[in-house]
């Protein structure tokens, strides 16, 4: 009987050992399947819109277990890879509760990020736990590959703007050559040039044109230099002097251009020389220093300031108000304004200056571009007042419509 | 020049002379080159009140500064250009043996016409100091003028023009219009800052409003359109004035930073 039942144990141990330990092996597997995120679901991937490429936008169905199931989804990893079997490197990382990434390189075949177009890609989304080797991997997205876009549809609205604007421009340049009057009304700042150049002619004294920190590109610069033109050419026919030091060279070779070609319009080739117009330094309160100095020894009757400026504009202004010079500014620079208009005797305010060119030269293409830009103002204006109206009655229809994309 | 003008130079000499030997006493054990640093923080000291001399009147002492100063930036500006435009991202995207000249590394590789174009700009541009074929240099200029006057149209409508008018989207009622109703029932102007939202949109509308009309050259500015224009030109001004007083604050502070080096690093009145 001992032996039987000594039989019956061992048997049944035999019989308890491996299907407890099978149960402890379920159990332990049942408990890392429960530590593990659900994955990420319906990854897709497309070429990124509006760009020039190398960018790939990548997105996802949110893991089950991100914000809600057991909550333990921490982040998602963006891998890719040019095979479907990998190696997969990755991407980006993106926090929960997000479910897109763009996948951007670098356009330079040099750099160690280069993202080269037309390549086929894989993608594959990790749903990842607090410990990051808890991660589901999710099934693997493509081929996809970026190109380019030759239109940006995010930009139709500043598109529609410039055919708008040319049309514009173009109809009342049109009419301007008809020889229909167009009328701009008088700007004091512009008005007082033919006064302080007649002044300097009867004191026998120089006028100072400063063209501003600004270079050659900047619109300041470039309506500064039809003012120029038109000093100079007026300079010339009453035999006054005018100087001109410039802070950029290029600014200064453009300057000179002008300068000369207004000598030749007034009949006076032989006064013109190259020393009218001179290249002082690129450093700004240098060129500030050697403003300023020429400002106390040649007295000028008139100083000119019209373009871009910076911190110089109040020592320039002040200096010239010292030496008795009548003061003329103009500029787009909205911090260097209150400066000229405190210490000038006229100021042209932001888009004065642009109006001034065209209402000095009085040519059909300035002046039909000016009336063009009174029309869009009226067209801000108009579209300002219905915008306020759709922002009031949630019409967002309308809003969008300027909203622009990089 | 004057007798007087003799003697007060002279007396700035003296004065620099006894400025370099006290200075360098006073830095003698603290620093290895105390004479130079000595002389260096006396000289920029002279320059200093050289150029706040000008207050006075022009002198030849802001003569000497304006003169230094230009001359060594203009000098200064010509070697940069040189060296970080020319040596270091030209040479080295057109040629090997003017890369290995100047020891920088060669990048080219492939005939890029965009890295040749600047290169007859330049030439071009320089061609002006011949009287022959000086003419050729406009042509430079109407490529910088022209195209970048071109792609500044493009950015300035999309940033001054089109976000302009989106900007100027605000609802001037503080929140959605829902009727009358709704509008009384949910003001509430102290707990909630509707008041000073609706006055802000308000001030933001009419602000740009009369702005523009300002700026609008094609009319006369007479009756409601001058009254109107009258408004915007109190609100540029009101903007220029906050403008000037915070940038003059930013004066003060760099003529605190002169005067702070005056008293402590120059004559170590300050600790």
């Amino acid at each position: 009987m001992k032996y039987k039942l000594v039989v019956s144990f061992l048997l049944a141990l035999l019989v308890a050992v491996p299907v407890v330990a099978q149960q402890d092996t379920t159990l332990a597997d049942t408990s890392a399947a429960a530590m593990l995120p659900a994955p990420a679901t319906m990854v897709q991937a497309k070429d990124a819109d509006n760009d020039h490429g190398h960018a790939i936008d990548v997105t996802w169905e949110l893991s089950a277990d991100d914000g809600q199931g057991a909550g333990t989804v921490l982040s998602y990893e963006i891998y890719r890879s040019e095979s479907p079997d990998g190696p997969f490197e990755q991407r980006g990382l993106v926090p929960s509760q997000k479910n897109s990434y763009t996948d951007i390189g670098s356009r330079d075949r040099e750099s160690p990020d280069y993202f080269p177009d037309y390549i086929d890609f894989y993608y594959r989304v990790d749903a990842v736990a607090a410990d990051s080797a808890d991660r589901a991997l999710s099934e693997v997205f493509g081929p996809v590959h970026s190109y380019g876009q030759w239109f940006n549809t995010g930009r139709i609205p500043v598109m529609v703007g410039v055919l708008i604007f040319a049309i514009l421009t173009i109809l009342f340049v049109t009419i301007a050559k008809k020889g229909r009057e167009l009328y701009v009304r008088p700007l004091a700042g512009i008005d007082a040039v033919d006064d302080a150049i007649g002044r300097a002619t009867e004191m026998g004294k120089p006028i100072l044109y400063v063209l501003g920190l600004g270079t050659a590109d900047q619109i300041a610069t470039i309506a500064s230099f039809t003012i120029l033109g038109r000093v100079a050419k007026r300079v010339a026919e009453y035999h006054t002097k005018v100087i001109v030091p410039c802070y950029d060279p290029i600014v200064m070779t453009v300057a000179q251009e002008i300068v000369k070609s207004a000598y030749l319009d007034a009949g006076r080739p032989d006064e013109y020389s190259d020393d009218i117009v001179y290249f002082v330094t690129q450093s700004q309160f240098a060129y500030v220093a050697a403003v300023n100095g020429t400002m106390l020894r040649e007295l000028p009757a008139t100083n000119i300031y019209m373009g871009k400026f910076y911190a110089e504009s109040l020592i320039l202004a002040e200096t010239g108000a010292v030496a008795g010079s009548i003061q003329i500014s103009g500029t787009d620079e909205i911090a260097q304004i209150p400066f000229f208009i405190v210490a000038c005797d006229y100021t042209l305010i932001g888009e004065e200056l642009y109006a001034a060119s065209a209402y000095l030269g009085r040519e059909p293409v300035l002046l039909g571009s000016l009336k063009a830009q009174d029309y869009a103002k009226a067209a801000i204006i108009v579209l300002a007042i219905v915008g306020i109206v759709a922002a009031n009655f949630g019409w967002t229809y309308f809003t969008e419509l300027f909203q622009v994309v990089d | 020049m004057k007798r007087s003008s003799y003697i007060i130079m002279a007396a700035v000499v003296v004065l620099f002379a006894l400025s370099w030997i006290f200075k360098a006493m006073a830095l003698d054990g603290e620093t290895e080159h105390y004479i130079t640093r000595a002389f260096l923080v006396t000289f920029s000291a002279f320059l200093t009140l050289a150029v706040l001399s000008f207050l006075y009147r022009d002198n030849p002492f802001y003569k000497f500064a304006e003169h230094l100063f230009v001359g060594i930036s203009a000098a200064f500006w010509m070697c940069v250009g040189f060296w970080t435009t020319i040596v270091q991202n030209l040479i080295p995207r057109l040629s090997q043996p003017l890369s290995e000249f100047f020891e920088v590394p060669y990048i080219g590789g492939s005939f890029s016409i965009r890295f040749y174009l600047p290169v007859i700009l330049g030439i071009l541009l320089l061609l002006r100091l011949s009287r022959k074929v000086g003419w050729l240099s406009r042509w430079p200029l109407a490529f910088i003028v022209g195209t970048t006057a071109g792609l500044n149209f493009v950015r300035y409508l999309r940033s001054d023009f089109i976000q302009q008018i989106s900007s100027t989207f605000v609802p001037l009622l503080g929140t959605r219009w829902e009727g009358f109703g709704h509008f009384f029932s949910h003001l509430d102007l102290s707990a909630t800052g509707q008041l000073s939202m609706i006055l802000a949109n308000w001030v933001i509308f009419l602000g740009v409003f009369c702005g523009l009309i300002y700026f609008y050259f094609s009319k006369e500015h007479t009756g409601v359109f001058g009254k109107a224009s009258r408004v915007g030109i109190w609100v540029l001004m009101f903007t220029f004035g906050a403008s000037f007083g915070y940038t003059v604050m930013g004066r003060i502070s760099l003529l605190v930073g002169r005067i702070t080096f005056l008293f402590k690093d120059w004559l170590g009145l300050i600790s």
